[in-house]
Formats: structure tokens, C-alpha cells, sequence
């Protein structure tokens, strides 16, 4: 595709030329009174309640069974709600938390090391670079040690000490360690244990569970959130469900980019047919990229793997001094390599923070630097400690991850430096939810990493597991039971017409794709995507590529409804289907990112815009005219979205450039 | 790399199946063996032919849904390595590669390489669980849990679920799945109190499903991607027993 980018002037005005500004200081939600230790205990106090004998009448949907999903679940159902849970899996098992490795933190400090909820609180907000609100973060860092107690109460086995006491590490920055983990394997085991959870409740009669469907529709009738309209992923079918309340925990976008380490199902569908009803979509810019993942060997791949960012604790990061050079690394003397991390950051040097160490791969990448086959990578060498510490060492410390590299590349770490690229792994922008964690939607609840809310413009290690369960086990069944109370939704059925309408448009819908017939696969119109973001969207954004990408992003979705070909019928299993409509909705979805990342213009965060930094290339954020949530509203596909500028107000912390010198 | 694909195709639970012959080229060592799979099925897309089915995830080789019988081995050549994590590297040019779903009667096929796990969420709600509601529960320190029983919990939570040990086991028994289940349940205080009707009724919940009995041959353990070990069969065992003789329904 050749796209005209030089009929682009870029000093035009971004406003009024790609989006509309409804309101300046947008005021949602009245601002919670008192102490921020008291807030979340007073707004409790004010909820009302929905008593246990009528709390069966009430019925639920939730969408998606991850960490937020499964622990929401079932926790209604154990209150006595009737719970309708869907999830795109054959099993609710499989949603993508359990792919979640690292640990979750909580302000227990059992290490008697100085942690508290404030400090929780504080490195969460400012590692977010002060883009979220102050109340918010601060509930999550309560809640966290409630969290810890709730999984080992449910059989958990998080790593101990001799004496039976559970055991802490360090993560991320932190100076204490409050990091609770299940070897590398978290995110399975607090997932399991929400996932019983839930299916205890399915053997009490209070959950449903309807796998292997996927939400194509949210139905608001009245203007309240009140049912899904979903597809049968075996039988084709389209089915209905009306419900008092719709909670989505539908999990981030990363896949939007095509390569991430979200799993291949997950998407941004659900979320995004929600925002064209009418629910804002917040900061969706703010997408987070990790440094440490095995870099990609070919157009056929499928996804990336995370290894753990530890191993910059030893390895040296490096990539030729010359462009082109194709020897073994080994074959390269140290006078031709540049320890670029080293020479940029001297004080930091390997271990700097995940946005930089990305950002600057990327750029010797860019250079024609990069090593590996697709010239996209850089090497991360243990060859120094292990002359240093021995390689026996370096096995006891990072065996397992040695072990995956192998299994994945063919490589011995030991013997050649490992080759290491960023990929997009999580995105903190999302639908956006009050503190109820409802959103614009009346009705419509949504959790976890498919909400905006805690993290703000840049997500810190082990807070992903934290958000997700404070929001499903001790913040929702809270919020949902007022709302249920206060609004007390009269019963539908789903032979209301705006079923009937929304199972029509999501059958002409699927009718249109399998009729295209056309000669691109959705794969390859998913990749051209996820390149294209990849390039100009993606760890270093700058004004030119942006519009190059909003110049070529309607363009490629008018061609993928002119040349898409879906074989098969609707009728059945269909992957390419199924498939097909999430890239169509990524289509779409792709540019309201690109939109708040253009109209963004200072750098926060994992929002790095290279006309926004400080003599010495570090991230310079503007609070005198960013500092607020970035809350869009739908205007039609391609048409100008609306914002909506929730202003952020800091009165207990005080926003601070961030720094690693 | 040049390959020959013999693939189980069956277009529903209900019609009958058959191995369907397909050749694929270019496949780089690189490619992991569902990559290698997603070329296939963009060849097929092209050619307007049905592409083939099969379920996958993570592609990490932790959420367990991918699950093909490589060579008349479930997930493949390799141990410890789930079907996502297999790479072409393993294979040579001009091989002949077999491909077929899990095969047992409580996992009925939906669709070429895809089936019905059901059975095991069903297991699971059983009572493969500790009762512990929201809200309730105490400081997490408050119980003190040796750290041998809660390394050996770990190594049977471990399990994926994806049904492997099923698929290679000529009973297509679930003893492992639901054994690795218990075990873990029954190493923590947590999961003390309700041991005997969670063994009882996990047991008669896996035995209506349709699953075989056990007889100890250990195919379970030697294809199980995560390595779980016999003996949570034994401690099955021995769980259900002491449910049965506690007259736990």
C-alpha cells in the first residue's frame, strides 16, 4: 500500500482536525471527602445494600474469567446473586492471567522492612507518572493485603520460608519486598484459585458458566447496561441473555500491535463494541512495552515470550558499533561493540527502567544495528558474570529461564549471548470506570486490565495480579450491589427490541465478512496492522508518524472490507471467523489510539513523544496541560471522536519529574 | 523444510473422520509447531478450503489449551514441553508427521484437532476447591504451613489441565488430572478440613464422565508437559479411601 504522506502538513493544529474537545474539566464523579485512608471506608458506609432473600432475583453477567472475572464471580455467587459467566476458552481456566509469571504485590510487611499501604500507594502513583487519581491508587494498595489473605485461604501455594511463614522478594525498583509469588508461576496459581473459586459456586447453583462464547454485542436499554449479545463459538450460534448489571473483564488490547505476549485470543472486541455504545474509552495511548522478550524470527510468528527483566541484573547489553556487521558475537572484539545502556546511562547502565531499555533497542535497531537473523534485537550477554561468578551460579540463579530461551531458540545462553527485543505485554488505557469502577454506561462494570483506572501511564511489576483481584473479590460486589439497589432495574426480556436489533446487526455483520470473499487472509491484514503500529505507535511516537498512521489506518480497513477472505460457513466452529472480527474491530480500535497518542504531545509514562524530552533525551512531561484522564467518546467509525478531559488533582502527593540519574 | 501432514479432519462430533494428507513448504526451524500449523491454514484460507481446527492460547505452554498427538505422542516428541513450545527444530526435511486430537470418550471431538474438556471443569467444581468465602478469611500468616508441604502443593498445582495424561492412557483415565487436584488440597491446612468429601466426590464426579480406571503404567507421567508425578495418583488413593472409610459423601 503507498500512502501520500507528504501532502501531511505537520504543524497543522491536531484539534478540530482529528478530534473534538467536549469538555475541558469534565467532573464526573463529585470528589471523595476526608483522608485518603478513610475514603474507601466511608464510600461503604454511604453504598447501599441488596438484602440476601432478593439478591437471587438479581442476575449478573460477566464477561471473561481471568483474575477480575473469575474472582468477581465468584464472589457474587457467593453473596447469592445469579452469575452468568462467558469466556472465549473452552474452559475458564485458560484466560490469560495464568500466563502472569513474576508475583503480586501487597503492603503486608512481613519483612518488617519499612513498607506501608502509603508507600505502596506512592510508588504505584508515581511509577504511573502521576496519571492516575490519587484516591483510586490508593484504595488498591488497602486492599492488597486482603488479597494475600483471601488466595492462601483458598490453597494457594505461595512460596515460604523454613518456619511455615510466607516469603517476600523484591520486584520492580522497590526498596522493600513485597512482591508474594508461586515459583514463576503466579498468575496460574491465583488464577486456579479464583477460577474454584467460581466453579464452587457453579456446584452451589449461584454460577453459570457459558465457555467458548464470545461477546459481540453490549444491549442498553433506557440507557443502562443490560444484557449481551454473544456467539456460540462451536455451534455458530447467536444467543442473548439479558441481566441487571453487565461486568466486563475482558482483559487489555496489546493484541491490536499483532506481536505481544497476550495470548493469541485475547482482544480488544468486547471493550470495543461496549465504547461504540456509548462507554468512554480512557488513555488508550498508554500501552506498555517490556524490554526483555525473545526477539521475533519470522513473519509466521504468532506471539512473543516474556523472560524475566532479573536477568538485567547480570547480563550486559550490547549490539556492533557498525551497522552491518554479520559476524558471531563471539567473533566480535570488545573494541567493535557498544554497551550502549553503559555508555548512555553510566549510573544506571543495564538497569535502567523498562521504558528507557526499550526505547533505546529500539533505536540502535533503528541505526541498522540489531543482531539475529531479522536484525531486530540486541544481545544480552552473561559472558562477564559468568567469568566473574561462574556458571554455576548463573544456573542457580536463572536456570529455568536459560532452559525456556533453549527451547524456544535452539540457543545456549551459556555458551552465546542471548538475543532480546521489546514487546508490548500490557496496556494500562482502557474503558473508563468511576471510582465504583462503573462506567459511563449505567450498568456496566468493568475490571481489571480492560478497566483505565490504577496504573495510570505506566504499569509497575506485580500491581497487574493486585488490580484485578481487588477489583473481582473486595471493590465490584461493593459497587454493583448499590448500583442494583439504587437503581433497581425493572426485569427485560430478551425479545426487547433492542436485542432483536443487536443480534441483527451481529449477523449482517458476520453475513459481510463471509462475503467479502476476497484474497487477504485476516492474519495478514492483522500484521500489516501490528507493523504499522509497531513503527509508529509504538515505543518512540513522534507527530509525523502518527498522522502517517492515521493516514493509512482507514485506508487499510477500507481494503480489509473490500479483499478479506473467510472460508467456511457461520454455522460452526470458525476460527477464521471469530478471527476476522476482531482484526476488523482492532481496524477500528487502532485509531482511536493513535488519535490520543497524537493529541498527547507531552511524554509520560510509557507515552514517550521524542518532541517532548530534556536536553539529555529523557521524558519530559507537561502537568500544566496533561494532566488529566483523556476520556473519548464514539462518534462513528472514522468519524472525529469527542474528549473528555478529566482533570487530575494531587493533594496528597506532589507530582515530581521522574529521574535516574 | 519440507513436510508431509497427515491430519485427523472430522467436520463435526456426529460425522465421521478421516486422516487428510497435506504438504507444506518453506517451514524454518524457527517456527513453533502451531506456527507451522498457521501456515497450513493460511494456505487453506487462499485455496478456499475449510482450515483446519485446533485450540490454542497462551502459546507459553501454561493455559493448556492446545493439546495435538504428534506421532501417536500427546504434545509431541518432546518431555516437558507442551504442543505450543515444540519447534519445527526437532523435526527434519522430508519428514512425514502424523497429527491427531486427544482421543477418549469423555472428551468428545468438536471439530478436527479440537475436543470437549468439560469433564474437568465439572471435576473440578466437584469439589476440587477449598470452601473459603470472600471476606472471610484470616491473616495470611495466621497459619503456618511447612514449606515442604507447600513445595510439594506447588509441584502438583503445576498441572495445566490440558488432558494429555488422558489422551496417552489406554484406559483414558483422569487419575493424574484429579489426582494432582487432591494432592495439593490435601499438603495445606487450608484444604484439611474438607479432604475426604473432596476426594469422594471428585472420584464420582471423574468415574460419570466417562474417564477408565488406572492401571499403573505410568504413560501419564512420562508425556505430562509440567512433569507431575505418580505419586499424586497414589495419594488419590489413599485420600479416597480415607473418604470413603470416614463415610464421606
Amino acid at each position: 500500500m503507498v500512502v501520500q504522506t507528504d501532502v501531511l502538513a505537520p504543524e497543522r493544529p491536531v484539534e478540530q482536525d482529528i478530534f473534538r474537545v467536549a469538555n475541558n474539566d469534565w467532573r464526573p464523579q463529585p470528589p471523595l471527602e476526608g483522608p485518603l485512608a478513610d475514603q474507601w471506608a466511608h464510600r461503604k458506609d454511604e453504598y447501599k445494600l441488596v438484602a440476601p432473600n432478593n439478591r437471587r432475583k438479581r442476575t449478573i453477567i460477566v464477561v471473561g474469567t481471568g483474575l477480575a472475572g473469575s474472582s468477581v464471580a465468584a464472589s457474587l455467587g457467593e453473596l447469592g446473586y445469579n452469575v452468568l459467566s462467558f469466556c472465549i476458552q473452552d474452559s475458564p481456566r485458560r484466560a490469560h492471567s495464568i500466563a502472569a509469571q513474576g508475583g503480586i504485590n501487597a503492603a503486608k510487611n512481613y519483612p518488617n522492612d519499612g513498607d506501608s499501604v502509603w508507600r505502596l500507594f506512592y510508588d504505584t502513583i508515581k511509577g504511573g507518572d502521576y496519571r492516575s487519581r490519587e484516591s483510586n491508587t490508593y484504595r488498591l494498595a488497602q486492599l492488597s493485603v486482603n488479597i494475600i489473605d483471601q488466595a492462601v485461604a483458598q490453597g494457594v501455594p505461595f512460596e515460604r520460608e523454613y518456619g511455615g511463614l510466607l516469603t517476600n522478594r523484591s520486584f520492580g525498583g522497590a526498596q522493600v519486598s513485597r512482591t508474594f509469588y508461586a515459583r514463576g508461576q503466579t498468575g496460574q496459581q491465583l488464577l486456579l484459585g479464583a477460577y474454584q473459586s467460581m466453579m464452587r459456586q457453579v456446584d452451589a447453583g449461584t454460577v453459570t458458566t457459558f465457555p467458548r462464547r464470545e461477546m459481540l454485542d453490549l444491549i442498553t436499554i433506557d440507557g443502562r447496561a443490560r444484557g449481551i449479545v454473544v456467539r456460540h463459538l462451536i455451534t455458530g450460534a447467536i444467543e442473548r441473555y439479558a441481566a441487571d448489571v453487565v461486568v466486563l473483564a475482558t482483559g487489555g488490547y496489546g493484541n491490536v500491535f499483532y506481536l505481544s505476549t497476550n495470548a493469541v485470543n485475547s482482544n480488544a472486541s468486547a471493550a470495543w463494541r461496549a465504547h461504540k455504545r456509548g462507554a468512554f474509552f480512557a488513555n488508550p495511548a498508554y500501552t506498555q512495552i517490556h524490554p526483555t522478550c525473545i526477539p521475533v524470527t519470522g513473519d509466521h510468528q504468532s506471539k512473543l515470550t516474556l523472560m524475566s527483566e532479573s536477568l538485567r541484573n547480570n547480563g550486559r547489553i550490547w549490539v556492533p558499533k557498525q551497522a552491518g556487521d554479520r559476524r558471531p558475537p563471539n567473533q566480535i572484539p570488545p573494541e567493535d561493540r557498544d554497551y550502549y545502556l553503559e555508555r548512555k546511562y553510566p549510573s544506571f547502565g543495564n538497569l535502567v527502567p523498562r521504558d528507557v531499555a526499550s526505547r533505546n533497542a529500539k533505536q540502535v535497531c533503528d541505526e541498522g544495528r540489531g543482531v539475529g537473523e531479522s536484525g531486530l534485537a540486541v544481545y544480552l550477554d552473561f559472558h562477564d558474570a559468568i567469568q566473574r561468578r561462574g556458571k554455576e551460579y548463573i544456573r542457580s540463579e536463572y536456570g529455568n529461564l536459560f532452559e525456556m530461551y533453549e527451547r524456544i531458540t535452539g540457543e545456549d545462553a551459556y555458551e552465546t549471548p542471548m538475543r532480546i527485543f521489546p514487546a508490548i505485554h500490557y496496556t494500562m488505557g482502557g474503558l473508563w470506570v468511576d471510582y465504583d469502577l462503573q462506567s459511563t454506561i449505567p450498568g456496566l462494570f468493568v475490571l481489571g486490565e480492560a478497566n483505565f483506572s490504577d496504573h495510570g501511564a505506566n504499569r509497575l511489576g506485580a500491581s497487574a495480579l493486585m488490580q484485578a483481584l481487588a477489583d473481582g473479590y473486595f471493590i465490584a460486589p461493593y459497587t454493583i450491589a448499590n448500583y442494583i439497589a439504587n437503581a433497581s432495574p425493572e426485569p427485560v426480556s430478551t425479545e426487547h427490541p433492542a436485542f432483536d436489533e443487536a443480534a441483527e446487526a451481529v449477523q449482517a455483520r458476520i453475513h459481510a465478512l463471509l462475503a467479502v470473499n476476497g484474497h487477504r487472509t485476516p492474519r495478514d491484514f492483522h500484521r500489516e496492522l501490528g507493523h504499522l503500529l509497531w513503527d509508529e505507535v509504538g515505543m518512540s511516537r513522534n507527530e509525523a508518524g502518527l498522522r502517517r498512521a492515521l493516514a493509512c489506518i482507514p485506508q487499510l480497513r477500507e481494503e480489509f472490507w473490500h479483499d478479506v477472505i473467510v472460508p467456511g460457513t457461520p454455522d460452526n466452529k470458525n476460527y477464521n471467523l471469530e478471527y476476522a472480527g476482531r482484526v476488523a474491530d482492532y481496524l477500528e480500535f487502532a485509531e482511536l489510539m493513535t488519535i490520543d497518542a497524537l493529541h498527547r504531545t507531552e511524554s509520560c509514562g510509557c507515552h514517550f513523544r521524542e518532541e517532548s524530552q530534556t536536553p539529555d533525551g529523557e521524558a519530559l512531561r507537561i502537568d500544566d496541560e496533561f494532566s488529566y484522564v483523556g476520556a473519548w467518546q464514539f462518534a462513528g467509525v472514522g468519524k472525529q471522536p469527542l474528549l473528555y478531559k478529566e482533570q487530575l488533582e494531587f493533594a496528597f502527593v506532589h507530582p515530581s519529574q521522574r529521574s535516574y540519574k | 523444510m519440507k513436510l508431509t501432514l497427515l491430519i485427523w479432519r472430522q467436520q463435526g462430533p456426529d460425522t465421521p473422520g478421516q486422516m487428510v494428507e497435506y504438504e507444506v513448504d518453506d517451514i524454518s526451524p524457527d517456527m513453533s509447531f502451531l506456527e507451522m500449523l498457521d501456515v497450513l491454514n493460511e494456505q487453506l484460507i487462499l485455496s478456499g478450503e475449510d482450515p483446519i481446527a485446533f485450540d490454542s492460547d497462551c502459546r507459553e505452554g501454561i493455559c493448556g489449551m492446545c493439546g495435538l498427538v504428534i506421532n501417536g505422542r500427546p504434545h509431541g516428541p518432546n518431555s516437558f514441553t507442551a504442543t505450543c513450545q515444540l519447534h519445527m527444530r526437532f523435526f527434519n526435511d522430508g519428514d512425514t508427521i502424523t497429527i491427531e486430537p486427544w482421543r477418549a470418550r469423555a472428551f468428545p471431538i468438536i471439530k478436527d484437532l479440537t475436543v470437549d474438556r468439560s469433564a474437568f471443569d465439572r471435576i473440578i467444581a466437584a469439589g476440587g476447591y477449598v470452601s473459603s468465602n470472600v471476606g472471610a478469611a484470616p491473616d495470611a500468616n495466621a497459619v503456618l504451613v511447612p514449606r515442604q508441604s507447600a513445595d510439594s502443593a506447588m509441584d502438583s498445582a503445576a498441572c495445566i489441565g490440558c488432558g494429555a495424561c488422558v489422551a496417552t492412557c489406554k484406559n483414558a483415565s483422569a487419575v493424574l488430572f484429579v489426582g494432582a487436584k487432591i494432592t495439593q488440597l490435601a499438603n495445606l491446612p487450608q484444604g484439611d478440613p474438607e479432604r475426604s468429601r473432596r476426594a469422594v466426590r471428585m472420584v464420582a464426579q471423574m468415574d460419570l464422565e466417562g474417564f477408565g480406571s488406572c492401571s499403573n503404567e505410568g504413560e501419564c507421567q512420562a508425556v505430562c508437559p509440567k512433569g507431575i508425578n505418580l505419586s499424586n495418583i497414589a495419594t488419590l488413593r489413599r485420600e479416597y479411601n480415607r473418604g470413603v472409610r470416614s463415610g464421606a459423601k
